[in-house]
């Protein structure tokens, strides 16, 4: 593998823990190719306040929560 | 409190913090107002209600946003129907948040409150957005700090504290000009009184004709979770979008839970279609049990079906429909949305009562719900 495929790989670990051993490097999808990732479906959560109350549905019918781009607490509910 | 909504108030604060805008990195959220109607209605209990949000930016570097929420419940469900009587009541809540953005940074504070006539919860939330390399890559660090008080409608001396604290860490990553990834890790305290103080467990009691009685369940103060949530989101060849997504989830209960999705979102002139098909199975935490062999049988007992191991599938419909594209008045667009969530649970030891069947061996109990969604959407 190539040190550029290297970096790509290991970025959201070295984002993660503030460290950055690739010097500087350069952003491999340009800001002009990112007309795709800008359409509306692909937004990750485009309607917050849909994905809120579903979510909650879910905490409040299952035993799991939260790992999911929000916070959630579970409820002992009937 | 024992409304399908009580504790509604961290996510919903949070949510609000941590809106996700895609691959628009380095800006503030879009100023927007949804106007929802809400709609559950399974198992005997039926709850419905409004839900208003408004973002609007009010500087060149800070956005507001406030989120109004209402649940009006009626419960007849099974634990309901089989330990208590039917019931009424209502839920509100309201949250209010500030985002500021400095260069790729974006610091954002919020608060919840939640009040019903035997529950009161207040969350407040703050979290960091860093976006680096390129734009490529956003970091987000939040915290948030929820306190509730848990009541008795039938008592008014009755008053417990609860307290839960929530850790996130959240790393969107773009891969490819057609590939986004996000991964989220929360860790989550509670400490405190954890249960319901109106639900009980059942035990087997040869001196009661119907051969076990109840007493009133018990569960530990303490609870941690970890969960760790995985999501991709590509964009087809012919403008549509896949999504799969996947959560492993474990917490001090012994509860652990592996939940998966995928979903299709097929534009078509000013209108979007979205299916989505979701499975979540978990085991049971260590305390449950539908029949206990005798009175306080064991240290902590609980009997909520939520506890108990179980399987859940959901099917979901989405359509939405844009209009006012090229704009009228301050408004840029606007858009009406429908979704319906058919949700079935299958629980493996929790059972229904409500069978003519041997104490012990009433069949399983199954859940099917409807969860309707109403919404318009304004940008401007």
């Amino acid at each position: 593998m190539n040190t550029r495929l290297v970096c790509r790989l290991l970025l959201p670990f070295l984002a993660a823990s503030g460290v950055s051993a690739c010097g500087r490097i350069e952003p491999w999808v340009k800001p002009y190719e990112r007309d795709r990732l800008a359409d509306p479906i692909m937004f990750l959560d485009g309607d917050p306040v849909s994905s809120a109350y579903i979510q909650h549905v879910y905490e409040a019918r299952e035993g799991a929560r939260g790992g999911e781009g929000a916070a959630g607490g579970g409820c002992g509910c009937n | 409190m024992r409304t399908l909504t009580p504790r509604l108030t961290l996510l919903a604060g949070c949510l609000l913090l941590t809106v996700n805008h895609g691959a628009l990195a380095g800006v503030l959220p879009e100023d927007r107002t949804d106007i929802l109607y809400h709609l559950y209605d399974g198992g005997g209990v039926e709850i419905d209600g409004p839900s208003l949000l408004m973002r609007k930016q009010v500087a060149k570097n800070v956005s507001l946003v406030g989120n109004y929420y209402i649940d009006m419940v009626s419960s007849a469900s099974i634990d309901v129907i089989t330990t208590a009587s039917p019931y009424s009541e209502e839920r509100k809540q309201y949250s209010l948040g500030m985002d500021y953005l400095h260069a790729n940074t974006t610091m954002s504070l919020g608060f919840t409150n939640s009040t019903e006539s035997d529950f009161d919860a207040t969350t407040y939330n703050l979290s960091i957005s860093q976006d680096m390399f390129g734009d490529l890559t956003t970091l987000t660090l939040s915290y948030a700090l929820g306190d509730d008080v848990v009541g008795r409608s039938d008592d008014e001396t009755f008053s417990r504290d609860n307290t839960r604290q929530h850790y996130g860490v959240g790393l969107t990553q773009i891969l490819t000009r057609n590939l986004i990834t996000t991964l989220n890790f929360e860790t989550i305290t509670d400490e405190g009184f954890l249960n319901n103080p109106y639900r009980s467990v059942r035990y087997a009691d040869s001196g009661s004709p119907l051969g076990y009685s109840y007493e009133p369940e018990l569960y530990p103060h303490t609870r941690t979770s970890n969960a760790v949530g995985l999501r991709a989101r590509y964009y087809l060849p012919y403008r549509a979008a896949l999504q799969g997504e996947y959560r492993f989830f474990t917490d001090t209960w012994d509860i652990e839970s592996h939940t998966a999705a995928i979903s299709y979102v097929h534009p078509m002139d000013d209108w979007t279609f979205t299916i989505k098909y979701r499975w979540h199975d978990q085991t049971g935490a260590h305390f449950f049990s539908d029949l206990f062999s005798r009175p306080e049988a064991t240290n902590f007992r609980g009997r909520d079906k939520e506890l108990s191991p179980l399987t859940s599938q959901t099917l979901k419909f989405a359509a939405s429909y844009e209009f006012m594209s090229d704009g009228w008045r301050f408004i840029d667009k606007g858009s009406v949305n429908f979704s319906i969530d058919l949700l079935t649970v299958d629980y493996h030891e929790f059972r229904d009562l409500t069978a003519d069947a041997l104490v012990g061996e009433e069949p399983f109990y199954t859940l099917d719900a409807d969860v309707v969604q109403l919404f318009f959407s304004f940008w401007y």
